[in-house]
């Protein structure tokens, strides 16, 4: 059992956009490729070119249906830690080795002391640690800790992996913690929404959702009618007259 | 002192950060590729480059795992044993370059045609293209045939340019988008990019598509058409628009030949053709005068009906009239086309209405002077902030250069073409079919031992351009420019091989191929195309392609069916120039190219194919490739980048020009060239001044640029060409007006098809099959993790796209009593495939679909032969025939469109039931196991990529 610090006023986080992600994985391969030669050990790839290759990644890109008929849409929903301020993968860890930073809310493994014992998997709801399959520790969402304070890159890079490369611009990063953040504010304007709120984790990250489609079945909006009517000689009309005011 | 881990906040990331291009697709963003240790320890995009501005896509962020991948070839290959088997052995360089000369250079002593050269997924077609004009043969393409021709050339000849390397929306300023058709391979990061802007500021993203997935998924709004029926549906739409005057009628008259004199004179050779002055200029209808005067006369005020009377007989009318007289017709009112397009009539009047808002009551304002080809000043750009995309859906058929150009039409009425808000043309694009060279290669230009008088592609606009004999006969083995496809500006690279074989119209020598996949994906009917590759000649046992040369970097399948392979290197191993003189990189706003160069030496006895292509054309002595000794001119690809000029001034890299760099466009070879690009990260931009940003066509402030920076050497102003007078050429040889005439069984279907007005036909292989026993399209779409078939070598890829189901609808699986995971056979005209099932709603009810080119052949790309690619991932391909179904007439009509041979993928029909309980969970057919080239390593079976860099701690724990 280990201890979740007191809560931080820094809150850092992602807010993810569901009206803009088009499900291009971009995210998902370059959080795989910053972070295999980043915090901890290589994020493996197990029978990586055979029958069942399985890889360890900390950030994954789930296509849903919902609606049926000419309403279904296509929902892509990428899912990495959420951070969570009741975090159950910390307190549930037998090592100490999952921990949440009192500085900035991130939830991190220590693999020094990750015995690799998986409970902390089971107790999050939302399936978003992996356990490497080569080296037999839990890996995680960083929120690219190793990015984000970096002296090493320049200000403009200081975000995590996933955030920089977002062709559509669905991530932002920032401390939800502080309600005048851009991402607070976003939050607010777009009704952004907690995971699976009854889990009572309080996730860090929100979504932001699909913004309502015009249903199928709506009355449809009408022509703007320029000419006067809708024949060939109302047709004619009108493109006359409109010559005679373009002069 | 807490007890809580210590992070390092600043770790090392690597030591140091070379930019350049990315070749995970065709989109060619600029990345940074962060060096340590001499290894590649990430890939970012680079923020200031135009192309991506510092996103990068999953295929970029997973090039580490090309470049290092298990299937990279090693050495240059001799096939030892059966072509197919995959046995070979490495041979030095020195003979394998020996080897392809003995090859090549007695037939261009010869028959230079005895050499059909197509390169696939090539980027440097200015060089190779170029290559086969000196060596003097006309059988030269890339990959465009099978791709999206249709879209190429219909932009082309209707407005100077298509979309993606041609033009985008302009996507800060556009208030509805209308994506149409698969688009998620091409342009990808621009479109995310572009697709984010529009969501984040609330404008409105329509798909039309039969799948609803990719970016399909965030639009606004869904049409779930039936396949190969979009330009009926852009037909209705326009009609809906012109009959409610929802049309530009300013911006028809200024811009487009809608106001041009057609001749209406029945029967008689001129019918259909522009009413000419002395000086051949297309006229109009002056409404001042009355009188019929130059289209372009400076102060000239068009009148769109009326009619002219001809001394010589009949009449002319505006372009306009026929117009009007075709569209307003209740053939394309929405509720006549409703069933056929699958689009309630509605929903139709729906989208017409969204445009029209868009464009009439959304219109924008930009307080910028210009000044048009006629010398007119305005002292505003008006805009219509309507865009639209789209690429291979609407392409792959055989209707699709018309539906493409109803597509640009739609654009042009609503005035949005070139303007603030709608679609903006990329540099050097603007340029109209009639600026563009014509293709060479007629009889009397191919000789032994001599160049081709001109490239082998280009834009013909009429039948005497065509590449025929006086007898009609066509000249180059894919038949392109001939009557089977007059206008095929990209070749039909997916005819190359079975023509050859079939000998029609004549056999070749040698075949030599750049990464192009021709043994799998890249093929129709590829156990066929398999077969014909190994086809021999019964009297004499030899192989009925005598000699196959190929290049790949990657142990793709067609490896095994050539004879000497020359091993290419990796994308961050070679010299590459993204160049304007082939398939430019530029953005509405500049003019912009770039380079690729070795930021890491190759570890494999391989060469840049293009270097390789260069010393060969050395070797044989092709002039412009050697010097007057006769030693070679360069010395390898990047020289050539350097000091090659296709005329004065001109290379392939317009940035830093000159003798110290100072030129941009034109002037002198620079020897900094690439060093500058490299300073400058890997590419050049340079911005378009404001007054000449829109109106490109038609603005002389852009045509002025245009010709500094190269592009052309005098100003081309043009207008757009919704009446193509190039098609009605055609059409009047086929009603047998001119010296150049259709054979007899090609008139009927060149007069139904080549209308000069875009139209409307069913696609030809649903017209050629029993539709009740096909009632089923089947298509593919595009995985945007995933890019054709290099992506299946690649652990990270592979993880996320390695097998496809079959998409279909729940009330087809309801029906033919499938659930999720079940597996299907599906059946077309030609062929039978057993695949697993997936069930989704988001699809086109009579319509099933699955991703391209993961299906892999055993043994191939190094993959474990029992790899879910093999086993669980399928090729559609193996559908659809090359040919279309036989008519009883003896002859063989390609699956193409008529007009410009594109490859009718997406006609495809299909039937499809449940497989037995009892066959095995495997897709079918299947193939023997391909042997690996030697000296390949084993794959290992676990990677720990980055490791070194990982081993020494980053968490220590505080207070230890």
């Amino acid at each position: 059992m280990t201890m979740l610090p007191e809560a931080s006023a820094i809150k850092l986080g992602l807010v993810i956009d569901l009206d803009i992600c088009v499900g291009c994985q971009a995210c998902v391969v370059n959080c795989k490729e910053w972070n295999t030669s980043g915090y901890g050990a290589p994020l493996s790839d197990d029978d990586a070119y055979g029958a069942a290759p399985n890889g360890a990644w900390l950030n994954r890109v789930h296509a849903y249906e919902a609606g049926t008929g000419a309403d279904a849409r296509t929902v892509h929903f990428p899912k990495s830690c959420l951070h969570c301020e009741d975090a159950p993968c910390v307190t549930v860890c037998p090592t100490g080795a999952s921990f949440k930073r009192a500085e900035d809310g991130i939830v991190l493994v220590n693999e020094d002391w990750c015995i690799g014992c998986g409970l902390c998997a089971w107790s999050c709801p939302y399936g978003a640690r992996e356990m490497d399959p080569a080296e037999g520790v839990m890996k995680k969402c960083t929120l690219c800790v190793d990015r984000i304070y970096n002296d090493n890159l320049p200000a403009e890079d200081q975000v995590p992996a996933c955030v920089r490369t977002c062709p559509t611009n669905a991530r932002h990063f920032g401390d939800l913690g502080d309600p005048e953040s851009d991402v607070s504010q976003m939050v607010a304007a777009r009704g952004g929404f907690d995971l699976m709120p009854e889990q009572n984790t309080k996730p860090v990250n929100k979504y932001l959702p699909p913004r309502p489609r015009r249903a199928a079945d709506d009355t449809p909006v009408s022509l703007l009618a320029m000419a006067q009517d809708a024949t060939p000689s109302g047709f004619w009309k009108w493109v006359d007259s409109t010559l005679e005011k373009l002069g | 002192m807490s007890a809580e881990p210590r992070v390092e906040r600043s770790p090392k990331v690597s030591d140091e950060v070379k930019k350049t291009t990315c070749y995970m697709c065709a989109c060619r963003c600029g990345i940074n590729v962060h060096l340590r240790d001499g290894k590649v320890r990430y890939i970012e995009g680079n923020r200031d480059h135009p192309v991506n501005q510092g996103v990068l896509c999953a295929k970029g962020s997973a090039g580490i795992m090309q470049h290092y991948s298990p299937a990279r070839l090693r050495s240059p290959l001799r096939r030892v044993g059966p072509r197919g088997s995959g046995q070979f052995e490495a041979i030095s360089w020195e003979e394998a370059l020996q080897t392809a000369t003995d090859w090549l250079g007695p037939i261009r002593q010869s028959d230079p045609k005895k050499l059909a050269f197509f390169t696939g997924r090539d980027q440097s077609q200015a060089l190779t293209g170029w290559w086969a004009q000196q060596f003097g043969t006309p059988n030269f393409a890339a990959h465009g045939g099978f791709c999206s021709v249709n879209m190429a050339a219909g932009g082309i000849y209707t407005i100077g340019g298509a979309f993606w390397e041609f033009g985008s929306p302009d996507w800060d300023l556009t208030e509805i988008f209308v994506l149409f058709g698969v688009a998620e391979d091409h342009d990808s990061n621009p479109i995310k990019m572009g697709l984010g802007k529009l969501k984040s500021r609330g404008k409105r993203v329509v798909s039309v598509n039969p799948v609803q997935t990719g970016y399909a998924a965030i639009s606004d709004d869904w049409y779930g058409i039936t396949p190969g029926t979009d330009g009926l549906f852009i037909l209705s739409l326009i009609r809906e628009l012109m009959l409610s005057g929802n049309i530009d009628v300013d911006y028809l008259s200024r811009y487009t030949n809608a106001p041009w004199l057609v001749i209406r004179n029945p029967g008689q050779s001129n019918d259909g053709l522009f009413l000419r002055d002395a000086d051949g200029k297309p006229q109009i209808l002056d409404r001042k005068t009355g009188k019929a005067v130059a289209h372009d006369m400076a102060g000239a005020r068009c009148h769109l009906q009326g009619e002219v009377k001809l001394p010589e007989g009949g009449v002319a009318v505006p372009a306009f009239v026929l117009m009007a007289e075709t569209y307003l017709d209740d053939a394309y009112a929405p509720e006549t086309v409703a069933d056929k397009i699958g689009i309630p009539a509605p929903r139709v009047k729906q989208l017409a209405a969204d445009l029209a808002e868009a464009a009439f009551a959304k219109q924008i304002t930009i307080k910028q002077p210009w000044t048009d080809w006629k010398g007119e000043r305005h002292e505003e750009m008006i805009g219509r902030p309507v865009s639209m995309h789209a690429m291979r859906g609407i392409s792959a058929h055989s209707n699709g250069f018309q539906t493409c150009r109803a597509l640009h039409v739609l654009q042009l009425i609503l005035g949005s073409v070139e303007v603030p808000g709608g679609f903006r043309f990329k540099p050097p694009y603007p340029k109209p079919a009639h600026v563009h060279p014509k293709p060479a290669g007629r009889p009397d230009q191919v000789a032994p031992g001599q160049p081709m008088a001109g490239a082998p592609l280009g834009y013909v606009l009429g039948p005497e351009d065509l590449i025929i004999d006086k007898d009609g006969t066509p000249q180059r083995i894919d038949k392109a420019y001939s009557w089977d496809a007059p206008m095929s500006a990209h070749g039909l690279m997916h005819m190359v091989i079975s023509n050859a074989v079939a000998g029609d119209p004549y056999p070749v020598e040698v075949l030599f191929m750049y990464m192009a996949n021709m043994a799998w994906n890249s093929s129709m009917n590829t156990r066929g195309v398999m077969d014909m590759l190994t086809a021999t000649d019964p009297e004499t046992g030899a192989y009925k392609i005598p000699k196959i040369i190929y290049s790949d970097a990657y142990q793709s399948e067609m490896v095994a069916y050539a004879d000497l392979i020359l091993p290419d290197t990796t994308y961050l191993e070679r010299h590459d120039a993204i160049s304007l003189l082939d398939r430019p990189i530029c953005e509405a706003d500049g003019v912009a190219d770039a380079i690729r160069w070795p930021v890491l030496a190759p570890d494999r006895d391989v060469r840049g194919f293009q270097s390789v292509l260069l010393d060969l054309g050395a070797r044989l002595g092709l002039p412009g490739m050697v010097n007057d000794d006769g030693s070679a001119k360069y010395a390898d690809y990047g020289d050539y980048i350097i000091n090659h000029e296709r005329k004065p001034g001109i290379g392939p890299l317009a940035g830093f020009r000159g003798e110290t760099g100072e030129s941009d466009g034109r002037g002198a070879p620079n020897k900094g060239q690439l060093d500058a690009y490299i300073e400058n990260g890997g590419f050049w931009h340079k911005d378009i001044p404001p007054a000449a940003k829109y109106y490109k066509m038609a603005n002389m402030e852009y045509q002025q640029f245009a010709v500094d920076m190269g592009f052309y050497d005098s100003p081309q102003p043009y207008a757009f060409q919704i009446y193509s007078e190039t098609l009605q050429k055609f059409r009047l040889a086929a009603a047998g007006h001119g010296a150049v005439q259709p054979p007899e069984h090609m008139r009927e279907r060149v007069k139904q098809c080549f209308t000069p007005l875009p139209s409307w036909y069913p696609p030809f292989e649903g017209s050629a099959i029993d539709e009740d026993s096909y009632p089923i399209h089947a298509l593919t779409q595009r995985p945007m993790a995933m890019y054709h078939s290099w992506g299946s070598q690649n652990p990270w890829l592979r993880q996320i796209h390695g097998y496809n189901p079959m998409f279909i609808s729940q009330k087809l699986a309801d029906k033919i009593g499938v659930v999720e995971g079940d597996w299907i056979w599906v059946t077309s005209h030609h062929g039978k495939i057993r695949v697993p099932v997936a069930v989704m709603e988001g699809v086109n009810e009579h319509t099933i679909w699955t991703w391209n080119a993961i299906g892999k052949r055993k043994g191939a790309w190094q993959l474990s032969p029992d790899a879910p690619e093999t086993k669980k991932g399928f090729l559609l391909n193996h559908l659809i025939h090359e040919l279309l179904p036989p008519k009883g007439d003896g002859l063989r009509w390609a699956n193409s469109d008529p007009i410009t041979g594109q490859a009718a993928w997406f006609d495809l029909r299909v039937h499809v039931e449940r497989a037995e309980a009892d066959e095995p969970a495997e897709v079918a057919p299947q193939f023997d196991v391909l042997a690996s080239p030697p000296d390949m390593p084993a794959p290992p079976k676990t990677l720990r990529y980055g490791l070194e860099w990982t081993s020494a701690d980053k968490t220590t724990t505080g207070g230890q």
